[in-house]
């Protein structure tokens, strides 16, 4: 024992990944239920003789989707490859320090009684009724309890390392550690209206966990969409780009194509991601030049976003034949071409005149899953990919299987985006159709009948995605139990897969 | 002058102030590449020789004590 050479710790990364399959499959298959619900209503009561209408209809289940697939599976994602690629770049392991490893196991146990208070709170209706910041004051302390354990374990890795200086990944999981911590204290700002009193002067309002925002009217909307945009921007962005950074190049064999590039393109996205949000709040009641600096900022938001995915695709120069090989590569590199197609089309929703038609239509949720599900999704199952050789020290289970999924997948995200964005500018044209008295062309029915074909289109989409993830789960589980048994010197670069 | 024109003039001078610190640091990074005082292409080899006994691009000066 005492002689055993000493090795890189991934018990608290193999936890995440299970969580990351798991709410991931469970966030998804409740995507696919209200995408059906939007196309056929019916669903909404599917389980009404049984009396349980009330779990399944589209306004309860909509952000328990929200939250499980950004809190349960991009975090668990997110956690699963800091602990597994913060202590190969810094070159210390988990092992090596008894605190950092209660840490990391404390922070799995506790966030996973944060899921599942998360889970019973929002399915009985529990809810502060902020967008995916719905989580009721005591959870929200918890939330805190949750992040501030994974910073020490990050601060602490960092405080015992080996390699002098940080890889750009490091910097990306701070950022996201940073970012998250102060966007959630602020938005959650709340008051529980037990403690509070009415203008009546009525006292003890309510049950003891509701509260109410600390902020009101339009202080509350910008508040609530700076955390909003800048929740995508911590949580969908900066950590999946350190996840990028790390396993592109490590998977590939090739280094990273310009270092400079990456740290000014971390310190863009930085300074410029901060002050997109008021774009969600344009023609509302903030004032106008706010919303001007929205739309600008997002504008200038796509120089560093492509300086990242150019760095990325431009790591691959002269190594495109491991696209067609590797399916793996096929994974990140189409992750990565989501993302820069991704942040074009936001900022392109961001111009005030394209967002007059764009806005509250079906094409904001179609944007926000070609990122989501082409960029967030692919990028973390292609870590995971990337992490199970050497974690469980076996070989993927199928090389074939994989290729199927991505095509399956691949697929689904067309289908999803390219019928939302007929669904919403045939929405934002028919609302804003009138004669020439002034009078609405449309009534609202009008514009669902016409919506139906592309919501049937987008439920088949996200079906095929979903279908393509269970497809990873089984491939990820047959690697653990079944895959052949690997030496150290097989998972130098590309990782070994059985066909 | 009241607090809204203040506010804009406050906003301005520190769009101002970061496009110049951003452009310092792009300058920054090139020019001490050029001078040969900072070598910031070796920091890719970090993810690529990452097993626990590589040899780290740049020790921490601790270790090298030991």
């Amino acid at each position: 024992m005492e002689n055993r050479p000493l090795e890189y710790d991934y018990t608290v990364a193999k936890m995440f990944m299970l969580t990351t399959v798991l709410l991931g499959a469970v966030g998804m298959l409740i995507g696919v239920i209200l995408a059906s619900e939007m196309a056929f209503p019916g669903v909404n009561t599917m389980l009404g003789s049984l009396g349980l209408n009330e779990f399944t209809n589209f306004s309860r289940l909509r952000p328990l989707h929200t939250d499980s697939v950004i809190f349960g599976f991009t975090l668990s994602g997110i956690f699963a490859t800091w602990y597994y690629v913060g202590q190969r770049v810094l070159k210390v392991s988990m092992a090596e320090s008894k605190l950092l490893m209660f840490l990391g196991k404390m922070h799995f146990f506790l966030y996973v009684l944060v899921v599942a208070a998360a889970v019973v709170s929002l399915f009985m209706g529990i809810t502060s009724s902020k967008e995916y910041a719905e989580f009721e004051w005591p959870i929200d302390i918890a939330v805190v309890v949750v992040w501030v354990t994974w910073g020490l374990g990050i601060f602490g890795l960092i405080g015992i390392r080996r390699e002098r200086s940080l890889y750009i990944s490091i910097w990306y999981y701070i950022a996201t550690f940073l970012g998250i911590a102060m966007l959630y204290l602020f938005n959650n700002m709340e008051i529980p209206t037990i403690l509070a009193t009415s203008p009546a002067g009525e006292t003890g309002i309510g049950a003891w966990y509701h509260s109410v925002s600390m902020y009101s009217g339009t202080n509350d909307a910008l508040v609530q969409w700076w955390y909003g945009h800048n929740a995508v921007a911590f949580g969908f962005t900066v950590p999946i780009v350190a996840m990028i950074y790390y396993f592109l190049p490590k998977e590939s064999g090739q280094a990273v194509y310009s270092y400079k590039l990456s740290l000014l393109s971390f310190w863009g996205l930085m300074f410029v991601y901060l002050w997109a949000g008021g774009h969600h709040l344009l023609f509302s009641t903030v004032p106008d030049w706010m919303q001007t600096m929205g739309s600008v900022f997002s504008v200038v938001l796509i120089l560093p976003s492509w300086g990242s995915a150019i760095n990325m695709l431009l790591t691959m120069k002269g190594e495109w034949q491991q696209v067609a090989t590797s399916p793996l590569i096929k994974f990140m590199v189409l992750a990565s071409t989501f993302y820069m197609f991704s942040t074009l089309e936001g900022p392109i929703q961001a111009i005030k005149s394209v967002n007059a038609i764009a806005h509250f239509t079906d094409w904001i949720v179609g944007h926000v899953h070609d990122g989501t599900l082409g960029w967030v999704g692919f990028m973390i199952m292609a870590a995971l990919f990337h992490m199970a050789p050497r974690v469980f020290k076996r070989e993927l289970y199928s090389k074939s299987l994989m290729g199927t999924q991505f095509w399956i997948q691949t697929l689904g995200v067309v289908l999803y985006f390219t019928s939302m964005w007929i669904a919403g500018i045939t929405q934002g044209m028919m609302w804003r159709a009138h004669d020439e008295y002034g009078n609405l062309a449309y009534s609202f029915i009008d514009t669902v009948t016409a919506l139906h074909p592309y919501y049937t289109i987008r439920a088949v989409g996200g079906l095929l995605y979903l279908i393509g993830f269970f497809m990873f789960a089984y491939n990820i589980y047959k690697t653990m139990t079944s895959g052949r048994r690997v030496e150290e010197s097989e998972l130098q670069s590309a990782s070994p897969m059985a066909a | 002058m009241d607090i809204f024109q203040l506010q804009g003039y406050a906003y301005f001078g520190l769009v101002t102030l970061m496009v110049v610190v951003l452009y310092s640091y792009i300058y920054h990074l090139y020019s001490s590449e050029k001078k040969g005082t900072k070598d910031f292409e070796k920091y890719g080899n970090m993810a690529l020789n990452d097993e626990i006994d590589d040899t780290p691009v740049e020790k921490i000066s601790k270790d090298e004590k030991k």
